[in-house]
């Protein structure tokens, strides 16, 4: 029954952009300080004043819209987007309407289910953001505090075309936008302080028709997972309406992410009249083409590029460069290793293996890496120069992780250089031999596998510190005779 | 006539206006009567010509991203009929 309909969605993503100021006024744009503080009369809507645009976010809006492959207007103006709510000084937010900043990109992306597909991007816009709502707990409490410290806050609307066909392809494009204001750095991309937030536009259609379902409009989600939950959700109750012999209503819906449903916003049957017209206090924006060919050249290299980049110059497979480059601290992390020791697959290989799984063990971002790629290269150039063997490196790794100390002082300290007198060695090797009079009589019958475990012992013997290759060989010589 | 008393009440509930009902009969003649007014531009041959969203021929005023002094909370909340917690206090709000 499922497999008669087609899902379509549309995304509209808020990105905040991280400038040091607001959009139309130089207060702060600091998170989380005490409420009110980082006011002035601009953004705090008292008459008389005027606002003026930030240079800052037009460059940051021409970046995100060179780099979803947007055509960048060379001219725009702002409108007056009118309504009443207590967290809009105004009771306008200054938006563009008519004629927004990047117009017709595209970003591509990759599903399991539908493979890959090229999603549209209708328009960029640049707007400020609201003031923040209080609703006080306190039982029977007749009224809501406002904290303008957020209102007038540069934000960037990234409306998609009506092109995912998926609670997947949805996520995967909003992984894919969040992963690119990130690199271009216009945005830190935090959900959880609301840097990031997405509402998806979610209809149903018989497979084969032409004209788009009615749509509900979801808000409020700010994870990738509560998105694909919302709108796994919508898809199904929109679904059953149909099959029930109802009809979809064209309505608001809210996000739910204790229970994990979606449920329709009351008294907002009305429909907005929003009264769109050019904001008289700020002029035409006109970007020539000088403008724009500067703000290229500061393009950084996108996810995609540094994957090429990684699997042609520096021949790692595609699955390492896929991970190394999908996340822009770990990129940084990753190259600057290379820069310091030289072979990328030895970085490569650490970095997704020991750094990444103790980050995940104490719960850090790599950007909050506490061995810094210095540490760990210095460490890396010890085992190239055969002073540590691999196995002994993780122990290295691990003190180093927790004590900020280098390789070298932990080398010295705890004795772990790497015993490659073969001297050594060899009175190791006739010890265990001798010990193991059993199992050398078999490896000479030719039970061959043994090996592993005359090398086990002799690493034993010797705390890990005998070089590997030394006591295979040692081994394999003094076994045959 | 080009507009209604419907239109006029609409209007008014749009800007929050609560208007009697001689106030309602008042301003449709007179909204009528700017429309009307207005009306006579379409008589011009606009076809060719760019919408003027601003009537002064400036462009590109900016500024530069350097945070200024604010207000702070004190200033910033000292005209408001109620304030509670550094913060405005307004009648209450739902979603």
């Amino acid at each position: 029954m499922r497999s008669k309909y087609e899902v379509v969605i549309g995304l509209e993503v808020h990105v905040q952009l991280s400038t040091a100021t607001k959009i139309f006024c130089g207060c702060s744009t600091d998170f989380g300080n005490e409420p009110n503080s980082q006011t002035c009369p601009v953004c705090l809507g008292l008459p008389g004043v005027l606002p003026t645009l930030n240079r800052q976010v037009v460059e940051n809006a021409i970046l995100a819209g060179l780099a979803t492959h947007c055509d960048i207007a060379p001219r725009s103006i702002f409108a007056r987007k009118n309504y009443f709510y207590p967290d809009l000084p105004k009771g306008y937010q200054i938006s563009q309407f008519e004629l927004p900043i990047c117009i017709g990109g595209y970003l591509d992306i990759e599903t399991e289910d539908r493979g890959q597909s090229r999603i549209g991007i209708t328009r960029i816009h640049m707007e400020e953001d609201a003031g923040k709502l209080i609703h006080p707990e306190t039982p029977g409490a007749s009224y809501s505090l406002v904290d303008l410290n957020r209102a007038c806050t540069p934000l960037l609307e990234v409306v998609s075309e009506p092109d995912m066909r998926s609670a997947d392809e949805a996520v995967a494009y909003l992984k894919k936008l969040h992963q690119t204001v990130v690199f271009l750095g216009v945005s830190d991309g935090n959900m959880e302080e609301g840097s990031f937030r997405c509402d998806a536009n979610v209809s149903v259609r018989p497979v084969g028709q032409k004209e788009f379902g009615t749509r509900a409009e979801l808000k409020n989600i700010n994870s990738f997972r509560f998105v694909k939950q919302a709108i796994e959700y919508e898809i199904e109750r929109q679904i059953d309406v149909v099959e029930g012999g109802g009809t979809v209503v064209q309505e608001t819906r809210l996000f739910d992410s204790n229970t994990g449903l979606t449920r329709s916003m009351r008294g907002k049957e009305e429909a907005h009249d929003y009264r769109y017209f050019p904001d008289p206090d700020l002029v035409p924006l006109i970007i020539s083409k000088e403008w724009v060919g500067q703000v290229r050249e500061r393009l950084p290299e996108l996810p995609e590029a540094k994957m090429e980049r990684y699997i042609s110059d520096m021949g790692l497979p595609r699955q390492d460069a896929e991970v190394l480059s999908g996340e822009k601290a770990m990129a940084e992390y990753f190259e600057a290793c290379v820069e310091l020791h030289g072979t990328p697959k030895t970085c490569a290989n650490w970095v997704m293996g020991e750094i990444t799984r103790a980050l995940n063990e104490d719960s850090l971002s790599i950007a909050a890496c506490p061995l810094a790629p210095e540490r760990l290269t210095a460490m890396l150039k010890r085992i190239d120069d055969k002073t540590i063997s691999g196995t002994i490196a993780k122990t290295v790794f691990q003190e180093m992780w927790t004590s900020g100390k280098s390789a070298d002082e932990i080398i010295e300290e705890k004795g772990l250089k790497q015993v490659t007198d073969t001297g050594a060695i060899e009175k190791v090797v006739d010890d265990i031999i001798a010990a193991n009079p059993a199992q050398a009589e078999e490896y000479r019958a030719g039970k061959k596998k043994l090996m592993g475990f005359f090398v086990g012992q002799v690493m034993k013997a010797s705390k890990g510190k005998a070089n590997p290759q030394a006591v295979n060989e040692i081994l394999k010589k003094k076994l045959a005779g | 006539m080009k507009i209604t008393r419907n239109e006029v009440e609409y209007v008014a509930g749009l800007a929050r206006l609560s208007l009697q009902e001689d106030e309602i009969d008042a301003l449709t003649s007179d909204m009528d009567a700017i429309l009307a007014y207005v009306e006579k531009l379409n008589e011009l041959e606009t076809h060719d010509i760019i919408p003027t969203a601003h009537a002064v021929p400036v462009e590109n005023a900016f500024r530069e991203d350097k945070v200024r002094p604010s207000l702070g909370t004190a200033k910033a909340l000292q005209n408001a009929p109620e304030s509670e917690n550094g913060c405005f206090r307004v009648p209450k709000v739902i979603e």
